[in-house]
């Protein structure tokens, strides 16, 4: 499978040789993407470049900022392993450097979730296995009204 | 106007039901199909010389001989289609019609002169519960990208997907929740006329569907669809064999399919959708205008999901599906019939034969046979089909002889 059961039931991740060095990346806390000498980034890890089929792209760490595209709220666990989580947040964000990705939003509240606001990833560690989430992030103001 | 050598000359459909009370294999079931619709057709059975059929769970391998063995059929040709119930929502009619890709070009070879006829099959046979082993969307083993990349993050089923599609929409058009409920009780009120929806003896209100549970934020329990057990069956013949069945001929006239992404998160545009091609194409090959069209039949796993082809389909712009909604009535008697079987909000969704039954309503309409919820002089129908995550879609135009 290319994922399999926590012990305690939750769905991972299973790396295979293509996507290893994106977690292997992500278990350091970076954000690691291909980067396609003619089309860009891209994600997720390839063996070839989804717009060329080119096989000369390289390794690249991103920001991990982005900001959140769409999301979803799952009340119900769509999975009998997903029910003890509920209710949890699905986002699909666009990265800055613009591939789009899904993962769980971490540390927010539910009902302050809100399409464009800003994002940056965050990751855990369950069994060894390095996910990526993404929770809100502070974007510096400019004080408002002057001194 | 456009294509007319295939015609649609029969069907069958199973009423949908929560509970199936004759357990049967997916042969077997294409079997009591296959006859029904035959018979439907008053074609014999030594006249069929094509299969299309979606899995056959018992004989995966091989699946479109094991058919042809099963049913006594000498097939021309023989094809399972994977598009999840965009097959059933028409890929399978363009094969059978000899229509599809590289078989166009070898169109008249398939339709030879010997009056063929193929059976397009759709079944469910397993339960609404997914399986252990296949708890991504079209089961996924080691190295798909979807287990590593979308399954820890919880998006496990096509309900958080459309929720995704839905929450993006909503952010760019807002729209209010009962321009989109209006859907669900509109086809709720057709499904009252039609003996074979789950839902005939249960309508709703605008009300009912905004108090009823959230169930993936946007997406309300009463915007989703029932998974069920049911069948149906096609037989498509060359359009001067099916002129002389019992029944009015339906030319498949135009068709259209794309396809561009599997999750929804890679999606080129979570709202504009691949339907718009496959429409255009279906449009353009029909020579058909969108104001020519009695009935649309758009897929409806969700109401998202309605609005959403409705635009790309070309009924109206992008963003403005809203406003197209609150004007139409889409009623069997409205301005703008649409789903007049009930949809599969109203009728049920029996697996791929949920999506067939985009296609059987379009021909029953066309052919006079809708009954109760018959649409005044139909003779012109869109079908649109929708498989996995907005991802395998399809677009026909039906015509009446």
């Amino acid at each position: 499978m290319g994922t399999r059961m926590s012990e305690d039931g939750r769905p991972l991740p299973v790396p295979n040789p293509t996507t290893a060095p994106f977690f292997d990346a992500a278990r350091e806390g970076r954000l690691r993407l291909q980067r396609c000498p003619r089309d860009g980034l891209f994600f997720y890890p390839r063996s070839r470049c989804p717009g060329c089929l080119g096989d000369d792209w390289s390794w690249e760490d991103v920001s991990g900022r982005g900001s959140l595209h769409a999301f979803t709220v799952d009340r119900v666990g769509h999975d009998p392993a997903l029910t003890r989580d509920v209710p949890f947040a699905i986002a699909v964000v666009e990265l800055e450097e613009g591939p789009r990705m899904t993962a769980r939003m971490v540390d927010c509240g539910l009902d302050d979730l809100r399409v464009g606001m800003p994002v940056e990833a965050t990751f855990e560690t369950l069994e060894d296995v390095p996910l990526v989430r993404f929770r809100p992030r502070q974007v510096e103001r400019l004080p408002i009204g002057g001194a | 106007m456009g294509k007319r050598e295939a015609a649609i000359a029969g069907l069958a459909e199973w009423a949908p039901q929560r509970r199936w009370d004759r357990p049967m294999f997916s042969m077997e079931a294409a079997a009591e199909l296959a006859a029904l619709a035959l018979a439907d057709a008053d074609i014999e059975h030594g006249e069929v010389d094509g299969l299309v059929t979606g899995p056959v769970f018992e004989s995966p391998m091989f699946a479109p001989s094991a058919l042809a063995e099963y049913l006594g059929v000498r097939a021309n040709f023989a094809e399972v289609v994977d598009l999840g119930r965009g097959l059933a929502g028409g890929h399978g009619l363009e094969s059978g019609g000899g229509h599809r890709g590289g078989s166009l070009r070898h169109g008249p070879r398939r339709l030879h002169d010997r009056a063929p006829a193929a059976a397009a099959l759709a079944w469910r046979r397993s339960g609404s519960r997914p399986r252990a082993h296949s708890r991504l969307p079209g089961g996924d083993a080691w190295g798909s990208p979807q287990g590593q990349f979308e399954l820890p993050s919880g998006l496990v089923a096509a309900t958080p997907s459309f929720a995704l599609i839905a929450s993006r929409y909503l952010a760019r058009f807002p729209t209010a929740p009962e321009t989109l409920a209006k859907i669900a009780v509109h086809e709720r009120e057709n499904a009252a006329h039609n003996p074979k929806a789950i839902f005939r003896n249960e309508p709703i209100t605008i009300e009912d569907v905004l108090s009823s549970r959230m169930v993936a934020d946007p997406l309300k329990l009463l915007e989703v669809v029932m998974p069920c057990f049911g069948g149906g069956a096609v037989i498509v013949t060359r359009s001067d064999r099916a002129g002389r069945g019992p029944h009015r001929p339906v030319f498949v006239s135009g068709y259209g399919e794309r396809l561009t992404h599997k999750s929804i998160t890679y999606a080129p545009d979570l709202v504009e959708t691949p339907t718009r091609v496959a429409s255009e194409r279906a449009f353009q090959m029909a020579g058909v205008a969108r104001s020519d069209v009695d009935v649309a039949l758009p897929y409806d796993c969700y109401t998202i999901t309605v609005l959403l082809t409705l635009e790309d389909a070309g009924f109206c712009k992008k963003g403005d599906g809203g406003v197209f909604l609150e004007d139409h009535d889409l009623r069997h008697d409205g301005d703008f019939p649409l789903n007049t079987h009930g949809g599969q909000l109203g009728m049920g969704q029996a697996g791929l034969a949920g999506g067939l039954s985009h296609v059987t309503e379009a021909v029953l309409q066309i052919q006079g046979r809708g009954g109760e919820r018959q649409v005044r002089s139909c003779d012109v129908a869109y079908v649109n089909g929708t498989g996995g995550m907005m991802a395998e879609q399809v677009a026909l135009i039906l015509e009446g002889a």
